[in-house]
């Protein structure tokens, strides 16, 4: 096995971390509007993930600076072909990181409702927005001899991309919707358990589609396992969450995540971006990788840290493993 | 659309915008992260309430920065592959490694620290929560020295070679990129640099603070005991200031002229544009300012000491400093094309030194001049020291206080000045960045050649129309969110963790908890 194979596995291991991590985060926002009834709820909700959500976040940064040091060419090529897609999400970022940390520094009816207003739609759009991304990338996008993206913003909007974003953006919501049953403590956590139920049955649906489009586009027979995989857990955690078993429901929805970006990169190699041009122009593993001195370095430090970084942040959600009712949010003066 | 634009000057823009603005928090973040880990760490060791006090206060002014340093710094990651895609590729091998350790090193513990010691105030052992903010700051450090070995290397280009099959850079040596000395010398004074900035802000606000206690006195209110323990907390934390102040300042001058001769050495370009001197002297006088149009080369007034451009590239007033017009000549005769090609904007590079230096060195030398008057209370007469609690005397001699007036507008000095080292911030970066033109890394590849091909200007203007809007807006917002929170002053109420809450044991089952602990309100919630 090519480092630059290894490097293709472990890019896909950061994108896995990050949609499982930022998966239920995004959730989280947008349950904020279908789920919270008031005020307290929703300072609930967005307390389970106060202390996680910007080391979630940083998952997504790794990938793209991973990506950069390991395949500078997909980067390249990549970020500058979903230009004004990316600008949405960046923007959604923003507003949303700040959004968190500034909601409760005031105590004024129509600041705390706008800050709500960009958490819900700053969850809403990345979400949608980073499964058409994806599905680009697996379906191939028009692409030159110099591997630059030459199609426009519209050649982003197939069909086929609409239904991965919304795939990506009912699998989060459902994610954080066991998240939140999981996490907090009750009438908010029983609405969640049914809210998960029936969001379950509508991702079942889509994602079975968008999954079995992908395979019959794109796909292999490594890639047919991962996708039985990712259906076969997310009805099984439909089942848990029925049953009232949360922290297996949760632990299946998070496999239904890292199976389905299995599925993508399992049909996308040894592609990274397949040109839709000329298939001889598609951005490979090796045409579009680092040299093998930058890819051992990457390999070394990413050894080390990666473990570390796995081992800290488990720990953080050890120490805040404790469920939030409404009875454990303080009064407006504290902040 | 066509603007007649060269079409690196749109992504150019927002570049410079976007990272303008990053880095108006993160000297900030860097400091006040360190400050405030200094604080618990006092808090800790002497259970004195004031530290207690001082520590939340500045970490809830740091919050709110931080917040911003890094949202905005998502954008800078991606930013590299959206608008400047040919350089990605031309340089990735190399610069892709040092931004990618940043974030499996630095962010990472940045991110996931801070959120433990945001929410774990009831969560986490005392010791073990000051640790957190510890982290957070040495995670701060990294992060600066990851990036600035990545544009260092822009400054510098070392340890690569040129590929002969793809004609793109290729590292051949981290060790060479992480410890040349543009690097090292680059961090020493980006770092000394933020620390005198957020020395400066401390320092104003605790003036704010103080000089408010020390009017409402004269007006003959007698603080109360909630007013003398702020007074307290303040008055540690402008002594605290102070202090980083003057070292930091004199860090920054001492890196400043190493980073000089470097930049001499690799780019005598810019040590010529940073003087506006046209043609080669010997010696080379150092203007402090001049009047008339630099970017001609006809100064009608100008004030110049003479030799000191001479010591600053050399340590020597005699030698000679090579011209604009001299460099000019032997770049294009190396790198090929007209001698104009080589000159960046004269008007920003001249500018951008001077104010980076007059700014900076007004903040170092108010702190150096406010230790000074505020000093130990052994080195005064007994009748006019002052006590924990109270608002220090501004001393100027053991037995002389300062008459009123200038005591009035020491204070205000202190808060004026408040946002000096960041301009000077700026500048610094504007001049080292435009200094370098048209080069975007140095001698290898030029700005104009690093554009994205494939985006339109009608995409970059949308997107620098966003980011500029968006931050305006923020800016507005954080603004007003930190000047009410630092008027509010630290809340004096607030009663420390009386007993350090140990960490539950295992919660049975599913994690409820019972009990009436289970139960209590978090310490901290959004
Ligand atoms: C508080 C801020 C501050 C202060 C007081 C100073 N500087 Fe500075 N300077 C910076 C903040 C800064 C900076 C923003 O941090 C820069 C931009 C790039 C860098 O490495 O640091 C910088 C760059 C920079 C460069 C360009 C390096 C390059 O292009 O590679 C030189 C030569 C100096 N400085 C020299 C000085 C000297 C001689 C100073 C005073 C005695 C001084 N600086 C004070
Ligand atoms: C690793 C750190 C940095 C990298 C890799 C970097 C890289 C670049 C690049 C690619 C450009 C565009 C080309 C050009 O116009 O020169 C640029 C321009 C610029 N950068 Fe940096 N930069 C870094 C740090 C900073 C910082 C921290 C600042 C300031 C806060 C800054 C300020 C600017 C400015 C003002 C421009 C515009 C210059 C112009 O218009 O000519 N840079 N930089
Ligand atoms: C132009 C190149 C730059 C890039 C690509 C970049 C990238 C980033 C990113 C992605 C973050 C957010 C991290 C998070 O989510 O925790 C961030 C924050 C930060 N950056 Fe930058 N940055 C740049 C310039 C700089 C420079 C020149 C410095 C220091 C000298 C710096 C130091 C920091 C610090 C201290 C933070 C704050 C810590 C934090 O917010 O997590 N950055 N930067």
């Amino acid at each position: 096995m090519h480092l630059h194979d290894v490097w293709f596995v472990l890019i896909a291991v950061l994108w896995t971390g990050y949609f499982f991590l930022e998966g239920f985060d995004f959730g989280i926002g947008v349950l904020t509007k279908l789920l919270a009834r008031d005020e307290t709820e929703r300072r609930v909700l967005i307390n389970t993930i106060g202390p996680v959500w910007d080391g979630n976040e940083v998952w997504l940064l790794t990938a793209g600076g991973a990506t950069f040091a390991a395949f500078p060419d997909w980067y390249a090529t990549l970020f500058s072909g979903f230009y004004l897609p990316l600008l949405v999400i960046l923007v959604c970022l923003i507003v949303r990181g700040v959004a968190f940390e500034y909601r409760a520094k005031r105590d004024d009816e129509r600041w705390k409702r706008n800050w709500e207003h960009a958490i819900f739609y700053a969850s809403v759009l990345p979400a949608f927005l980073w499964g058409v991304a994806f599905a680009n990338i697996v379906r191939g996008v028009p692409i030159d001899a110099a591997k630059n993206f030459t199609g426009g913003v519209l050649d982003l909007f197939s069909p086929y991309a609409l239904l991965g974003g919304a795939v990506t953006f009912t699998l989060f919501t459902f994610h954080g919707a066991v998240f939140a049953a999981l996490k907090t403590l009750g009438d908010i956590r029983e609405r969640a358990r049914r809210t998960a139920g029936r969001l379950g049955l509508l991702t079942a649906v889509l994602a079975s589609a968008f999954l079995a489009w992908t395979q019959v586009h794109s796909g292999n027979p490594r890639s047919l396992g991962a996708l039985a995989v990712a259906v076969a857990a997310l009805i099984v955690a439909l089942l848990c969450n029925r049953s009232g078993r949360e922290g297996w429901a949760f632990a299946l929805s998070g496999v239904t995540i890292a199976a389905a970006v299995a599925t993508l990169f399992l049909a996308l190699f040894p592609d990274v971006m397949p040109s839709s041009t000329n298939p001889a122009w598609s951005l490979t593993v090796s045409n579009a990788s680092s040299s093998p001195y930058t890819l051992r370095i990457m390999t070394w430090v990413a050894g080390i840290a990666t473990p570390m970084v796995i081992a800290y942040q488990a720990w953080t959600y050890w120490v805040f493993r404790k469920r939030i009712g409404t009875h454990h949010i303080p009064g407006p003066a504290h902040h | 659309m066509d603007l007649a634009l060269a079409p690196e000057t749109l992504a150019r823009w927002q570049f410079g915008i976007t990272t303008v603005y990053h880095f108006l928090f993160v000297p900030l973040t860097i400091s006040l992260s360190a400050v405030t880990a200094g604080l618990e760490t006092a808090w800790v060791r002497t259970g004195k309430e004031k530290y207690f006090h001082a520590t939340k206060f500045w970490g809830k002014l740091f919050l709110i920065n931080i917040a911003m340093g890094v949202v905005t710094g998502i954008v800078q990651e991606f930013q590299f592959g959206m608008n400047w895609s040919s350089y990605s590729r031309f340089v990735g091998d190399v610069f892709g490694a040092p931004l990618a350790m940043e974030a499996l090193l630095a962010f990472f513990f940045e991110s996931t620290f801070i959120g433990l010691w945001i929410f774990g105030w009831d969560r986490l052992p005392k010791k073990i929560h000051c640790a957190c903010i510890w982290i957070v700051a040495v995670g701060t450090l990294l992060s600066a020295y990851f990036i600035l070995a990545a544009n260092s290397w822009m400054q510098h280009p070392n340890g690569y070679t040129i590929d002969p099959h793809t004609h793109r850079a290729r590292l051949t040596s981290i060790w060479t990129v992480l410890t040349q000395n543009t690097t090292l010398v680059q961090a020493f004074h980006t770092l000394t640099a933020s620390f005198l900035t957020g020395a400066a802000f401390v320092v104003g606000i605790a003036s704010y603070h103080l000089w408010r206690a020390k009017r409402a006195q004269a007006a003959g209110r007698t603080p109360d005991t909630r007013e003398r323990k702020k007074i307290g907390a303040m008055r540690s934390s402008l002594r605290t200031g102070l202090v980083i102040a003057v070292i930091a300042g004199m860090g920054t001058a001492i890196s400043g002229d190493t980073l000089g001769k470097v930049m001499f050495e690799q780019q005598p370009m810019k040590m010529a544009s940073a003087e506006a001197l046209w043609d080669t002297q010997t010696p080379a006088p150092f203007s402090v300012f001049a009047v008339g149009d630099v970017a001609q080369g006809h100064n009608s007034v100008e004030l110049s000491v003479p030799g000191l451009l001479s010591f600053l590239a050399h340590d020597d007033f005699t030698q000679s400093v090579p011209g604009i017009n001299n460099v000019a000549k032997a770049e294009a005769a190396k790198y090929g094309g007209q001698p104009k090609d080589y000159i960046p904007n004269i008007f920003v590079t001249f500018w951008g030194f001077r104010l980076m230096i007059g700014f900076g060195m007004t903040s170092f030398a108010a702190g150096a001049i406010g230790l000074w008057t505020t000093r130990r209370k052994r080195w005064l007469a007994p009748q006019m020291r002052t006590g924990e609690d109270e608002v220090p005397r501004l001393m100027l001699t053991p037995h002389r206080e300062m008459s009123t007036f200038f005591t009035k507008w020491s204070w205000r000095i202190g808060i004026l000045t408040m946002g000096f080292p960041l301009l000077a911030n700026s500048f610094g970066w504007i001049f080292t960045e435009m200094g370098r033109q048209p080069w975007v890394v140095y001698g290898l590849m030029k700005t104009r050649d690093a554009v994205s091909p494939g985006v339109g200007q009608a995409e970059v203007i949308t997107s620098i129309a966003v980011f500029t809007v968006l931050y305006a807006v923020l800016a507005l917002i954080e603004v007003r969110l930190m000047i009410q929170y630092a008027k509010a002053g630290p809340v004096v109420d607030e009663e420390p963790p009386t007993r350090d809450p140990r960490l539950r044991g295992p919660s049975g089952g599913d994690g409820d908890d019972t009990g009436a602990e289970a139960d209590k309100p978090l310490a901290f919630a959004y």
